[in-house]
């Protein structure tokens, strides 16, 4: 980390003082804020959904796309289906046990960056079939979210809104603190296995406690 | 299970609903329809018996073979339209209830067996595969979902769920981790309701439910099982000369292929496992419960009321008709009738999500020809002036909630009939014109479709295959025909019928289908001004419905085929049981039949032509 | 058949068609600003043919009035209270059951006060159907019309509402729901004049007793009755 670290008044702009990363000579030399404003700018406008429909919500994802809200306008049109070439997933719809080994597997193959957003009340928590057995109560369980957008299902504006809000976050992001850049920032979620119900594989240990009669 | 009942009603209202449980009024059995008489002249007394409330009862399951095989062949009932299961957990048995009915028209007939509950998953009882091969799916869900063992059945496995799962869920006495209270609404939520979240509630703080001593790092039994056991021992060892294709000759390797449930062409989250030789498809299987939401067992739950914004996520492209079966099968028990206004008004909105749906099946059976998003951008674009009139009259795009028992939500203004005047008389008819122009004569569709999907009438009908996907194989079976509901006996249309068989066929029925809708919402526009203003509900609107014990079987024409509701009442606030036949699950059972032979790439294109969709497959 | 390769050409035809359609709003409208409808509106109707894109962060569809999204309470501004009388019929009718509310109790009686202690509705469950708007008897419940709820943080804290974020004035409902509004006042009145001409009667206490029967029993009676007039149907 930078030693000490000034915000110019008024702008945005970083002053790098001291950073061990940066060469000497240009130590106390170097602002790094048009770098963050374009690397964010060009990440912003050129998001790669996965094509990667689950339920209700995924029409409105549809119908988003298609010429009534023309998602395109924003430059994420392209939606690809291939996990490997795209950088945010929206999981769009009820997830349930059976379907959740292969989610997490396919944001597991996604490159970093990517972000993950939760298309409806399902997604988010559950929804309307949270009681259900084979129902996961909101997929923040197993992925990090970035974007919850309530709603059953989310109009296709509500849908934009929700990445309009994910533009802003990126917006914030900084190119030395995301954690794609630090050590160990790939993380790799376990992916769930299917027991007698799903199991997640970060609490093994925890469950044959507490299962032990 | 044991940590998931840890909210228990107070005592004083257990008491009070198993006294109101107790004033059960005497059940009635069924009359007999002479088909059923003349069943039980054959097998005598003994062994056909009135049933309760619905249909005849075969007291020994193991002659059940024997008396479906006379139904099929002495009384023609050539189509197996329904079979499910309830469990009587006082009575202490599993009653199996099939539909069976003529392909030419008319009620079903029902015919039930019992099993009892402690050896339905061993000892079990026959398999109707034999007879009715449309039985395959639904019997294995029986055997998922309730445990009841099909013998003869030629791929018993789960189908919902994965291999492995603990228990057989939709059982009574079998509770998931969030089970709060047999019933709803729910004793927490009023007037105590401190707010706290199921995760918190439920021990663990996670949706599961494991048996006692499971050790996860032990456990090793794959949720695949048997999935592939008989693609690999089919394989044929000294060239395919049984199969369907014909090998040139050439010695290829095979391969198993899974699609999905990650695909872009599977249309949503069901997975193809498909077995290759070259480019050819030599079998076929289908996994199934990638959406697997239980809606059957939240609705069991549900009072009657709430089960209708659920309908709506059943099928979730056609809201309108699904709500219809529902509110039928309901009002069919409470014996009331809805108001003339509102019957018209159902009318409109189940014709006007017919034509959507159509465009939207078809603009993404052009998709999966790889006619990349053109035509279904255009077609999306006429269906969003049908969400439009959807979201100003019914307050949702999709999930309308719109029919009531005995009615429906809201009236229309002058101006929304308007409205829908100018889709019907000028758009519609316009873009359904132009869709012919674009598709009908292209030569790559008609080269990619034409004799693709081959399906011939007989074994459409022995699969219980309904709707556009029957109608295409030369059937004239039309429920708003051949068992009218509503005031479909009033209009004039004409039902299409096309014998090609193929995916061609298919999407030219749904053409003409599209234009005899058009017909429809024209007369039915044109009587609805003589029907009162504001008059769209029959009665008092209550949100409390007793219902009156009985069973019900209440059957629909949605534009994917035949959606039933079997539904029985004890006479509570809730269904005692609630089971959906839905056509897409249904149909899909005959892939099998269609794609092998066929090259991967029309796999896809056959899949789009049966227009599934899979929150109505898995449910 | 014809010759191979027609049909293509007339597709391709269709194809031209609806791109020249998309300027032909342009051509129809040049110079001309003042008096045409707004873009969202004409987009809309499907009269029109050509470009139907709405262009959502700049230009809003414009919401009808039955839409429905999540629920929201009505806070009367005369009296600054809320509306609600804690009966529990909405959290009775929710499919979901994502209503929750905490009856309010006289600190000295213990008797249920009618309005509610705390209100949660969980936003994550809730599945938009508008049956707690429709059903309840005191208009205190409403389906709003705002879909620009997203969340960025913890969905259990951000998205359970609680009765501060839930209650809206009354005149925020008076604006997405002018009709529905106009009904109200209607009823009240008719209220009004009912338990004037009620009053006018002069009879003893115990048929004044019975007269707020009557009224109670009216007001259900104007929710399953059909409006008045047809230009808007309620949205209750």
């Amino acid at each position: 980390m930078a030693e000490a670290e000034t915000n110019l008044p008024g702008t945005s702009a970083v002053e790098i003082k001291n950073d061990p990363r940066v060469p000497a000579e240009l130590n106390n030399n170097v602002f790094i804020t048009t770098l963050d404003k374009i690397y964010n700018w060009g990440r912003k406008r050129s998001m790669w959904p996965m094509l990667f429909g689950l339920a209700c919500c995924a029409i409105e994802m549809i119908c988003t796309a298609a010429a009534r809200f023309d998602l395109a306008r924003f430059g994420w049109e392209l939606m690809r289906p291939s996990p490997r070439q795209a950088d945010l997933m929206i999981v769009s719809g009820t997830v349930t046990k059976k379907m959740l080994p292969q989610i997490v597997r396919l944001y597991n193959q996604m490159p970093q960056p990517r972000y993950v957003i939760a298309m409806g009340a399902c997604a988010t928590g559950g929804g309307p079939f949270k009681e259900g057995y084979n129902v996961v109560s909101g997929i923040d369980k197993f992925l990090p979210v970035d974007v919850y957008i309530p709603g059953c299902p989310p109009r296709p504006e509500a849908l934009m809104h929700g990445f309009i809000k994910l533009q802003e976050k990126i917006e914030k992001q900084s190119i030395r603190t995301v954690p794609w850049y630090q050590p160990g920032g790939d993380d790799v979620v376990p992916v769930p296995m299917l027991g007698p119900d799903v199991v997640d594989l970060r609490r093994t240990a925890e469950i044959a406690e507490k299962t032990r009669a | 299970m044991a940590e998931a009942t840890t909210t228990v009603p107070p005592a004083a209202k257990t008491a009070a609903r198993a006294e109101k449980a107790e004033k059960k009024p005497v059940v009635t059995l069924a009359t007999l329809t002479p088909e059923m008489a003349s069943l039980q002249q054959h097998f005598g007394a003994d062994l056909i018996q009135p049933a309760p409330y619905e249909g005849v009862l075969i007291t020994d399951p193991a002659r059940l073979t024997e008396v479906t095989n006379f139904l099929h062949d002495e009384l023609h009932l050539e189509s197996l339209t329904s079979a499910t299961a309830v469990d009587f957990i006082k009575e202490g048995y599993i009653e199996l209830v099939y539909h069976a009915q003529h392909i030419t028209g008319g009620a079903p007939l029902c015919f039930k067996t019992r099993v009892s509950r402690k050896d339905a998953d061993t000892v079990g009882l026959p398999s109707l595969t034999p007879i009715y091969p449309g039985v395959e799916f639904q019997e294995r869900e029986i055997y998922d979902l309730y445990g009841v063992r099909f013998n003869g059945h030629p791929d018993l496995r789960r189908i919902l769920l994965w291999e492995g799962f603990n228990g057989y869920p939709m059982r009574k006495d079998w509770h998931e981790a969030y089970y709060a209270q047999d019933t709803k609404p729910y004793d927490t939520r009023w007037p105590a309701g401190n707010h706290k979240l199921d995760e918190e509630r439920v021990p663990w703080a996670d949706n599961v439910n494991y048996p006692p001593n499971f050790n996860p790092a032990e456990y090793t039994r794959n949720p695949d099982e048997g999935l592939y056991d008989t693609m690999y021992k089919e394989a044929p060892e000294q060239g395919p000369t049984d199969t369907p294709y014909q090998n040139t000759g050439i010695k290829t390797d095979e391969l198993i292929v899974n699609m999905g449930p990650q695909h872009p062409s599977t249309h949503g989250v069901l997975r193809m496992v498909v077995k290759l030789d070259g480019e050819t498809i030599t079998d076929l299987k289908l996994v199934l419960g990638y959406l697997h939401r239980n809606h059957e067992k939240i609705a069991e739950r549900n009072t009657w009321l709430h089960n209708i914004p659920y309908t709506d996520r059943l099928d979730y492209i056609t809201g309108m008709p699904n709500e219809l079966g529902y509110v039928l099968g309901v009002e069919k028990l409470l014996k009331i009738k809805p108001t003339e206004r509102a019957d018209y008004l159902r009318v409109i909105m189940c014709e006007l999500t017919r034509v959507a749906s159509h465009f939207w099946s078809i603009g993404f059976l052009l998709n999966d020809l790889g006619a990349f998003y053109t035509p279904a951008l255009y077609f999306i674009t006429e269906r969003e002036f049908v969400m439009d009139l959807f979201d100003e009259i019914t307050g949702s795009r999709m999930m309308n909630n719109y029919m009531r028992f005995g009615g429906v939500a809201r009236d229309v203004t002058p101006e929304q009939l308007d409205k829908i005047r100018v889709l019907v008389n000028e758009r519609f008819p316009r873009a359904i014109d132009e869709m012919e122009r674009l598709l009908s004569d292209n030569e790559i569709v008609r080269m990619r479709t034409i004799g693709v999907g081959y399906l011939s009438a007989e074994r459409c009908v022995a699969y219980s295959v309904t709707g556009p996907v029957l109608r295409a194989s030369g059937v004239p079976y039309d429920l708003r025909r051949a068992d009218p509901y509503s005031l479909y006996d009033r209009f004039d249309f004409d039902v299409p019928v096309l014998y090609g068989g193929d995916v061609y066929d298919r999407y030219r029925v749904r053409v003409l289908e599209m234009r005899q809708s058009l017909r429809i919402l024209e007369q039915a526009l044109a009587q609805i001004e003589q029907t009162k203003v504001g008059d769209i509900q029959a009665g008092k609107k209550a949100y409390i419905h007793r219902v009156p014990a009985g069973e019900v079987y209440s059957r629909v024409e949605t534009p994917k085929g035949e959606l039933g509701f079997y539904m029985i009442s004890d006479g509570g606030q809730n269904a005692y049981r609630y089971h959906v036949r839905s056509a897409s699950f249904i149909n899909l059972g005959a892939l099998k039949e269609m794609t092998v032979g066929m090259k991967v790439a029309d796999a896809v294109v056959i899949l789009g032509s049966l227009d599934i969709v899979l929150g109505e497959v898995d449910r | 058949m014809s010759l191979l390769g027609t049909g293509i050409l007339k597709g391709l035809g269709v194809t031209l068609k609806h791109f020249i359609q998309t300027y032909a709003e342009d051509f129809k409208y040049i110079g001309k600003k003042a008096g045409i409808e707004p873009r969202p509106l004409r987009r809309q109707n499907p009269a029109n043919h050509g470009m139907v894109t709405v262009e959502y962060p700049r230009e809003h569809m414009v919401m009808p009035e039955n839409f429905r999204y999540i629920p929201f309470l009505v806070k009367d501004s005369a009296t600054g209270e809320d509306k609600c009388t804690s009966c529990g019929i909405c959290a009775k009718v929710c499919p979901p059951q994502c209503i929750w509310i905490v009856r309010t109790e006289d600190p000295v009686t213990k008797r249920p006060v009618p309005a509610p202690k705390e209100f949660h509705i969980d936003t994550s469950v809730c599945m938009n159907c508008g049956f707690c708007a429709e059903f309840c008897p005191f208009d205190a419940i409403k389906m709003d019309h705002n879909y620009e709820i997203t969340s960025m943080s913890n969905r259990q804290t951000e998205l359970v509402f609680d009765k501060d974020r839930l209650m809206m004035p009354d005149t925020y409902h008076a604006g997405i729901h002018p009709a529905d509004w106009a009904r109200e006042l209607e009823d009240k009145k008719a209220d009004e004049a009912k338990k004037k001409a009620a009053a006018e009667a002069k009879v003893a206490a115990d048929a004044k007793k019975a007269a707020a029967a009557a009224t109670g029993a009216s007001a259900a009676a104007t929710k399953t009755a059909p409006p008045p007039k047809p230009p808007a149907p309620p949205a209750q």
